[in-house]
């Protein structure tokens, strides 16, 4: 199977396939992320807000995206639209819940001080909340990003959508063994790379925090 | 009174307006994709309460339970093993961060090719996802017990199965159950996946009929159904993690007091 590894790594449908893959990966995350954010942050910041939409939250976050895949066969077929569904739809409660956490970790007293300083309320997002949010922002992102590779990739072996999840159910139903378990061996060696590309993106963002700080002393 | 009303006001608050208008704009131009909410509710009951309830929802769940328990005892099991053995934790780190980080649904194809179609390759299944977090956050959790607490059991002479079962454990609880958290949606996930992708039976396979027939409204009660489940899970989850880490919880709150 290494041979095989090797070899497919040499074609181009193969990263093409890689290409498409983290291209549905990537896009759908951006879109969770940001409207997780600001979502987040316009309902953590208000009490009202906050109630107000606790339930429904509470209701529809743990229903598993993939529950979504007969709707999306039917509304897009095997277009990258499909996969962009479930994608935001997994990794967007991932993002919010953890802006939602961060947004109530904000220290009252610096809010305050900001206000009697005069700062807007655009500034006090950017100077007080957004400084309190990150490392909240970040592990939910780091969640998220590995949830939103399952979920390309399922969306590709289930409803057909371009990328490596389709190519391993090619290789499966064409009777390519090797090539199945190479492009398996590919598809764990993407997740290995998103998981420490995050972590390092996580440290790199937080080096000011004091967790991070922390660390490195030690 | 007035405080439960109010509360009563903010829960049911959004759900109301989200259904009425989904109720209102499907009322009045009407769309193919979407039915009305009566019509669902006809469609749901005269679907699912009756026999499918113990044809595909049974089995379903069944499965699931079956996978998510072993892969939670295999977890904590494996978890402990390789979380107090120094050499055997450096040598097993490269292969469960590789298969952590691989998305299970590949290995369907995988699964279905080695051991064709039945009950015990859909739990297999879930057993393989579901698996990582447990195992993890056991291994986690056994490496970070109290060093204060091993030495006194050490010197009260507990070792073996007792230093287990009354140090190491109840240290690594917290950890298992945050594990056990994130294993749970991950095999759910599989179950539905699993029976789409490849079964003759369950909601996973009915819903994805639905589909393929075209017959909408059945397939949203499917989807509630789903939803509903997974919610139910994820109320029990929070119910038996309550009772169990009730003593973990209690500490967190006297030294937040503090």
């Amino acid at each position: 199977m290494l041979p095989r590894f090797l070899t497919i790594l040499s074609f181009g449908d193969f990263w093409s396939s890689v290409g498409a893959t983290l291209a549905a990966w990537g896009l759908g995350l951006g879109i969770a992320l940001v409207a997780a954010v600001v979502l987040g942050i316009v309902i953590g910041l208000s009490p009202f807000l906050r109630r107000a939409t606790y339930s429904t939250t509470e209701f529809l976050r743990p229903i598993p995206s993939v529950t979504l895949i007969p709707l999306a066969v039917l509304l897009f077929g095997p277009k990258i639209e499909s996969s962009l569904m479930l994608i935001i739809y997994a990794s967007f409660w991932q993002i919010f819940i953890q802006v939602l956490y961060g947004v109530a970790d904000v220290d009252q007293v610096a809010m305050q001080t900001g206000r009697s300083y005069g700062m807007g309320k655009w500034q006090r997002v950017r100077h007080v909340v957004f400084p309190t949010m990150m490392p909240y922002l970040l592990t939910g992102l780091r969640l998220a990003a590995s949830v939103a590779l399952i979920l390309a990739i399922t969306a590709q072996l289930l409803i057909g959508t371009a990328g490596l999840g389709l190519a391993i159910s090619k290789a499966q139903s064409g009777g390519q063994y090797e090539t199945m378990y190479a492009l398996i061996l590919a598809t764990g060696l993407l997740g290995v790379v998103i998981n420490l590309g995050a972590r390092f993106l996580e440290r790199r963002l937080l080096s000011w925090h004091e967790s991070v700080r922390g660390e490195i002393a030690a | 009174m007035k405080k439960t009303l109010a509360g009563l006001g903010f829960a049911l608050g959004l759900p109301i307006i989200l259904v009425s208008i989904w109720w209102v704009s499907t009322v009045n131009s009407p769309n193919f994709f979407v039915p009305t909410p009566p019509e669902l509710v006809k469609t749901f009951i005269e679907v699912w309460i009756g026999p499918a309830l113990w044809e595909d929802v049974l089995p379903s769940v069944l499965r699931f339970l079956a996978g998510s328990a072993i892969a939670i005892v295999l977890g904590i099991l494996l978890g402990v093993i390789v979380g107090l053995n120094r050499t055997l934790r450096d040598l097993t780190e490269p292969v469960f961060e590789f298969f952590r980080a691989l998305p299970p649904p590949v290995l369907i194809p995988v699964l279905l090719l080695l051991f064709g179609l039945s009950n015990w390759t859909q739990i297999m299944m879930i057993v393989i996802g579901a698996i990582w977090p447990v195992l993890l956050n056991t291994i986690e959790g056994v490496r970070a017990a109290d060093s204060v607490q091993s030495d006194t059991s050490r010197s009260y002479g507990i070792q073996g199965f007792d230093r287990v079962r009354y140090q190491i454990l109840p240290s690594a609880s917290p950890q298992i159950f945050t594990g056990i958290r994130q294993a749970l949606p991950i095999g759910l996930m599989l179950m539905i996946i699993s029976e789409l992708f490849a079964a003759t039976e369950g909601l996973g396979f009915q819903v994805n009929q639905f589909q393929r027939r075209f017959a909408i409204p059945e397939m949203w009660s499917g989807i509630l159904v789903l939803g509903l489940l997974s919610i139910l899970v994820a109320v029990l989850f929070r119910f038996v993690e309550r009772r169990v880490l009730r003593w973990y919880h209690r500490l967190k709150d006297l030294e937040n007091a503090a």
